[in-house]
Formats: structure tokens, C-alpha cells, sequence
């Protein structure tokens, strides 16, 4: 963890790394397996957009690191309510969602976890395992999540929200003052950047005039970091550090640096903006790839187990994809549900 | 009884309720110390606390946004903004995000929120101190609009806005708020969401009509009562949901309706009211359903003529009864 304007850790000390966090090899090996099954299931999903069979899917694709390091800390906390946004396609689906669950979502089926078939996927709440994302509006979660933390605090309870937005949110009017008033009132909430420099086709450097958005929590008088975005070692120190600080001193401002690997959504067409040379560069520091070395380099995984994890996975998202393709969409009766209560 | 104000009556509903469950506060601006511009909220800091009583940061979309984020938590926020014409930055968090959650939840998520709104005009405040917002929010499945326009009214609604498990908008007429004054029982009470009240009976035409113009159409149909036309005046308290069924009841005996609102006419909640009777009691019509509205200007302006110009007023709303009635 870098002090804002300061260089994230390169990683170093391979295989210690995950022992100097606490974390057991059992959990990295946890971590890679929901990050392989997330891959496959975002893959699967674009290709069943391409198959006219799931309408729109936005990928996490190259959020991993940043998505799944930041759960693995919450989890381990215990006591934190997510407020994900749009692309956390990796972090629903580990927080606690079946295969066919997401499947479900993304074909708008019965038994869609968020909304029922109402929402875009993955996108409602789903609060048995304690998220919730209302809209495609964004910004306009983090006021949200700040009032739920400011809740929790409220009640005497010690929950953090972990509040996640993109680099396109942090121009919102809302996300100013969601942290402005999470300062004034020392509510306790992560902010979690997810920045992968674009907002849809508009790069960085053309939505704001620094380097980093951590650099803005200092005008909200509390702590902002860089975050190597694509190491989940990395990202859940910060996170759990950040944790820790919100829930007794008030927010932190998480700023993780991440690839996108697809195009924004699967209505985009990513070539009109980039070049292939940026994306491909970018996947050169692959979470998943960097796990995977992690774990065979550190002899907590067989290149057989490895096969195996990947071979389970595709089984789990085949069946998931059979299944949820013979699942029925919603009665049309019941379009009038859940306007207003009972 | 006691005879009080609407700000007394709302500002009674606000202390009961805070009494009474402690997952009620209050947020907005200057609500705290100052007890808000109008006072409706006086006295509520001094009893609950800062903490149950939050003076804001100046910016209206995180206080609906920070609201909505409570009342997800299962608290009952009350947020006030200071008045209407400053709703619009937080138009997303309400008709956008709130209205939506519970359907965009398939249920799973309830919004037991209030927002409190002084809203309207004839109190010299220009373009910016007097709009009439209720349109957007009347248009919004998801939300509840109320409008109450007496202090019994005020109270017994806003107590169970409090208690409501979805977002609930509610207008409060700040010309009311000193002018009108009525009895508030001691003991307790709430009122019906959703339900209009005939606040006058008669025979001949129907008026319907709510917030501050509730009292200029009880002053018109009293002119008329003396010139031997009889007035029935429908105040609709809620206007959304719309209590169709009184008004409607009241139409079939009357054969015809005029409809009152300082808003704007054109796509106003009479627009609304008239399609209903128009559609659902054209064969008990007995003239046009007539509208009398606000003009098509952006809200009334700062100059005493001006405003006047602009406001319906008792002896306009007594023409068009005139007018009505001898069709």
C-alpha cells in the first residue's frame, strides 16, 4: 500500500508473499479457483451475447485482482456490506452466487438472484450475502453506500460498506459529495476505485487533470491510496488495512489501478479507441495468470490440480449455461410485483 | 381541541414519531440548531441529539441519496429539503433510484423514506423560492406523493409517511404553513395515504383541487352557495396513489367537475384527473371538464403583479364555477 502519489509495491517475495498477510495456502487457492470461475463465466457470458442468448453483459475481465483481493478481505473481516457497481461481475458472483445463479441473471430468467429479471444482470440486491447495486446511474451508489454505513454506525453496529465505483464515476457531482460528507461525519466506508483509465472510450487524461484519484481524498480530509490493482495480495492489505481504519477513523479511498480487457460492454466496439498493442500489454500482468505462477512457483498446486481447477470450472458453467437456457422467463403476470409493498 | 398551524402540525408529527421509534431521524439543511428555515423541525435537536437530527453538507442529492442508503438499512429517514425549486439535483435519487429499488429488487429492498418538500407560491419568492415540483414525482410508479393543505391533514398523513415502507415525497404549501390554521386533536392519530376527502359537500359541480388552493376553492364555492349554486369540494390529500374512486363518486352525482391547481396546466396532475373522468364517468357529464391551473410560465415571477398574475385565485376559481355550472 502507497501513500497517495507514491508507487504501488512491486511484488516481491514470492511465494512468502501470501504467508506475510496471514493467509494460508488453502486461501490462495480459494482465491484463484473463484478467479478462474469468474474468467470462465465472463467469457461464457460474451459468448452467449454473441449467440443472442444474453442481452448485455459488462466484463470484469482484468478487475479480478481488484475485485476478488478487496472480497477476500471483507470476508475475512466478517462484518462489511458491498455496494459494488456495474462491472463487479467478478465480485457478485464470488460473494456467494451459484453458476447457474448468474446465468440466470444474465438471461433475465426466474430465479435471478437480483431483480428477478428486472434489472440488467446481476443488479437489485442480493442480500443474503450482503450487496446491493440499484442502478446504472453512475455515482449515484456511493451516496447511497454512505448513508447505509452511516446507518450501521447509527445502530451501534461495526460494519464497514465497501463502496465500488469506476475512474468514469469519480467526475460525478455525487461521488464528491458522498466523500464529503463521509469526512464530515466519519462514516465508516471503503471507497474502491476500480480505475481502468477509461470511461468508455474517454481515457483518463481527459476526465481529470491528476494522476490519481486518491489524490482526492486529501481534500476530504482522510487517507486516499494507489493500489496495484491487478495483485490481489496487494489489494487485500489495502483493503484490510482499510477496513480497519474506516471502521474506527473514518474512510479510506482505495485508488486500484486495473485493465479492462474487453470493450466497455458487449455493445462496444473497443477498436474505434485503443489499440490492440495497449489491451494486449495489459494482459501481461494477468491476475490470474500471476496467482497461477504464484501457487505452482510455491508448490501449493500441482500443474494437475491446476487442469483440474480450470477442467471443474468449465463443467460448473457448462451445466450452468444447460441449465439456465431451459429455465423459464418470468410470468408476464407478474410485471405489476413489487411496485410498492404488498 | 387545539388550534394549530401547519408547521406546528407537521413539526408535532415529526417529535411523535422520533418518540416513538428510534429508527426515525432527521437530515437536511439547517435542520439542527436553526430548526430549518421554517422551523418545522425546532426543537428536535435539543431532544434527539445531533446524531438523530444531522445538519447536512449544502447538497441536495446526498441527502435524498444518503436517505435512501439508511432506509435501505431499515432506518426511516426524514429528509428535508429547504425548499422545492432545490429538489431537481436530487430528482435522480427520487424518481430515478428510490422509486425503483423495490422493483429493481424483485422486493427484496424496502425504502421507508420521507422527503420532506415546502414547495408553491404567493409568498414574493420568485422563480426560485415558489415552484410547484409535484409533476415528475406524480408521474413515478415506485413513489408516493402527498399534498395535505390543513393541519389535521399534515399531521395524520406526514405521521404515516413515517411509517410507510416506501419512499414517500411530501409537499408541504409553504403559504400554509402560518396562514392556515385548524383544530389538531390531542390524542393520537394517523391518516390514509392514498385517500382524497370531500371538504365540502354540494350538488351541482365538483371541484377538485389540493394544497393551498383547497382554501381559495372553499372560499369560490362559498361565494357561489350564496348565489344558490352548491360546490362540492374534493381535496385529494395524496396524489399519488390517486384516490380515483372519490372523485369519481363525486362526478357521477355532480355531472361536472372543475379541477384547481397552482401548477402549471399543461400535463398537470388535473390533466390526469380530467382523463380519468373523462374516460371513466363520460356518461355522467353534463358540461367540460374544466381546468384551472397555473399559466404555462416557468413558475411565478418575483414582481407583486406578476405573482398575482400568475395565482388562481378565489374569484377566478368563482368565474369558472359560474361558467361551469350555467353550461
Amino acid at each position: 500500500m502507497a501513500r497517495t502519489g507514491g508507487k504501488a509495491p512491486a511484488s516481491e517475495g514470492i511465494p512468502a508473499k501470501h504467508e506475510a498477510l496471514a493467509l494460508t495456502g488453502e486461501d490462495v487457492v480459494v482465491l484463484y479457483r473463484q478467479m478462474v470461475l469468474a474468467r470462465t463465466l465472463d467469457e461464457r457470458i460474451w459468448m452467449l451475447n454473441r449467440q443472442g442468448k444474453v442481452p448485455i453483459a459488462a466484463s470484469s475481465q482484468g478487475h479480478e485482482g481488484a475485485e476478488l483481493g478487496s472480497l477476500l478481505a471483507a470476508d475475512k473481516d466478517g462484518d462489511c456490506f458491498l455496494f459494488p457497481y456495474y462491472r463487479s461481475l467478478a465480485l457478485k458472483v464470488s460473494a456467494g452466487l451459484t453458476p447457474l445463479q448468474t446465468m440466470l441473471s444474465f438471461m433475465g430468467k426466474v430465479g435471478d438472484p437480483y431483480s428477478g429479471g428486472r434489472q440488467f444482470p446481476l443488479q437489485g440486491a442480493d442480500l443474503p450475502n450482503r450487496l446491493i447495486q440499484l442502478s446504472n446511474v453512475v455515482g449515484a451508489g456511493l451516496t447511497q453506500a454512505v448513508g447505509y454505513a452511516l446507518a450501521c454506525k447509527m445502530q451501534g453496529e461495526r460494519t464497514v460498506v465497501l463502496s465500488y465505483f469506476g475512474d468514469g464515476a469519480s467526475s460525478q457531482g455525487e461521488c464528491h459529495e458522498a466523500m464529503n460528507f463521509a469526512g464530515v461525519h466519519q462514516v465508516p466506508v471503503v471507497f474502491i476505485c476500480e480505475n481502468n483509465r477509461y470511461a468508455i472510450s474517454v481515457p483518463v487524461a481527459r476526465q481529470m487533470a491528476i494522476d490519481n484519484v486518491a489524490d482526492r481524498a486529501a481534500s476530504y480530509g482522510f487517507p486516499g491510496f494507489v493500489v496495484n490493482g491487478m495483485d490481489p495480495f496487494d489489494v487485500y492489505e489495502a483493503t484490510r488495512e482499510a477496513i480497519s481504519h474506516a471502521r474506527d477513523q473514518g474512510p479510506v479511498l482505495l485508488d486500484m489501478k486495473v485493465e479492462r480487457y474487453m470493450p466497455h460492454t458487449t455493445d462496444d466496439d473497443d477498436r474505434r479507441y485503443r489499440s490492440a498493442e495497449e489491451v494486449e500489454e495489459g494482459r501481461r500482468r494477468d491476475p490470474i495468470d500471476l496467482l497461477q505462477s504464484y501457487l505452482l512457483e510455491g508448490n501449493m498446486l500441482t500443474p494437475e490440480q491446476d487442469g483440474e481447477i480450470r477442467a471443474h470450472a468449465l463443467r460448473e458453467v457448462n451445466a450452468a449455461t444447460d441449465d439456465a437456457e431451459a429455465a423459464p422467463y418470468p410470468d408476464p403476470s407478474t410485471v405489476y410485483d413489487h411496485v410498492y409493498q404488498g | 381541541m387545539a388550534v394549530k398551524s401547519v408547521v406546528e402540525a407537521v413539526r408535532e408529527g415529526m417529535f411523535e414519531e422520533m418518540r416513538r421509534d428510534s429508527g426515525v431521524f432527521v437530515l437536511g439543511e439547517d435542520v439542527g440548531k436553526r430548526g430549518g428555515v421554517f422551523l418545522a423541525t425546532q426543537g428536535l435537536c435539543e431532544e434527539f441529539g445531533e446524531d438523530r437530527v444531522i445538519d447536512t453538507p449544502l447538497a441536495e442529492a446526498s441527502i435524498v441519496g444518503i436517505a435512501l442508503g439508511a432506509a435501505m438499512k431499515g432506518l426511516r429517514p426524514i429528509a428535508e429539503i429547504q425548499f422545492s425549486d432545490f429538489v431537481w439535483p436530487a430528482a435522480n435519487q427520487l424518481i430515478g433510484e428510490a422509486a425503483r429499488a423495490r422493483y429493481g429488487s424483485n422486493g427484496a429492498l424496502s425504502v421507508p423514506m420521507v422527503v420532506r418538500i415546502p414547495y408553491g407560491g404567493g409568498i414574493h419568492g420568485g422563480l426560485y423560492h415558489s415552484q410547484n415540483v409535484e409533476v415528475p414525482f406524480f408521474h413515478t410508479p415506485g413513489l408516493k406523493v402527498v399534498a395535505p393543505a390543513t393541519p389535521y391533514d399534515a399531521k395524520g398523513l406526514l405521521k404515516s409517511a413515517i411509517r410507510d415502507n416506501d419512499p414517500v415525497v411530501f409537499l408541504e404549501h409553504k403559504k400554509t404553513y402560518r396562514l392556515v390554521r385548524g383544530e389538531v386533536p390531542e390524542e393520537e392519530y394517523v391518516l390514509p395515504i392514498g385517500k382524497a376527502e370531500v371538504k365540502r359537500s354540494g350538488e351541482d359541480v365538483t371541484l377538485v383541487t389540493y394544497g393551498l388552493m383547497l382554501h381559495y376553492c372553499l372560499e369560490a364555492a362559498n361565494t357561489l352557495a350564496q348565489e344558490g349554486t352548491s360546490v362540492e369540494v374534493v381535496d385529494l390529500r395524496s396524489l399519488r396513489p390517486l384516490d380515483k374512486e372519490t372523485i369519481l363518486e363525486s362526478v357521477k352525482r355532480t355531472g361536472k367537475a372543475l379541477i384547481v391547481h397552482e401548477d402549471n396546466l399543461t400535463g398537470g396532475v388535473g390533466a390526469e384527473v380530467a382523463a380519468v373522468v373523462a374516460q371513466e364517468a363520460f356518461d355522467y357529464l353534463d358540461g367540460p371538464v374544466t381546468r384551472l391551473c397555473g399559466p404555462d410560465i416557468p413558475t411565478m415571477p418575483y414582481a407583486p403583479t406578476l405573482e398575482d398574475a400568475y395565482m388562481p385565485n378565489a374569484d377566478g376559481i368563482a368565474k369558472a364555477l359560474r361558467d361551469l355550472a350555467a353550461y
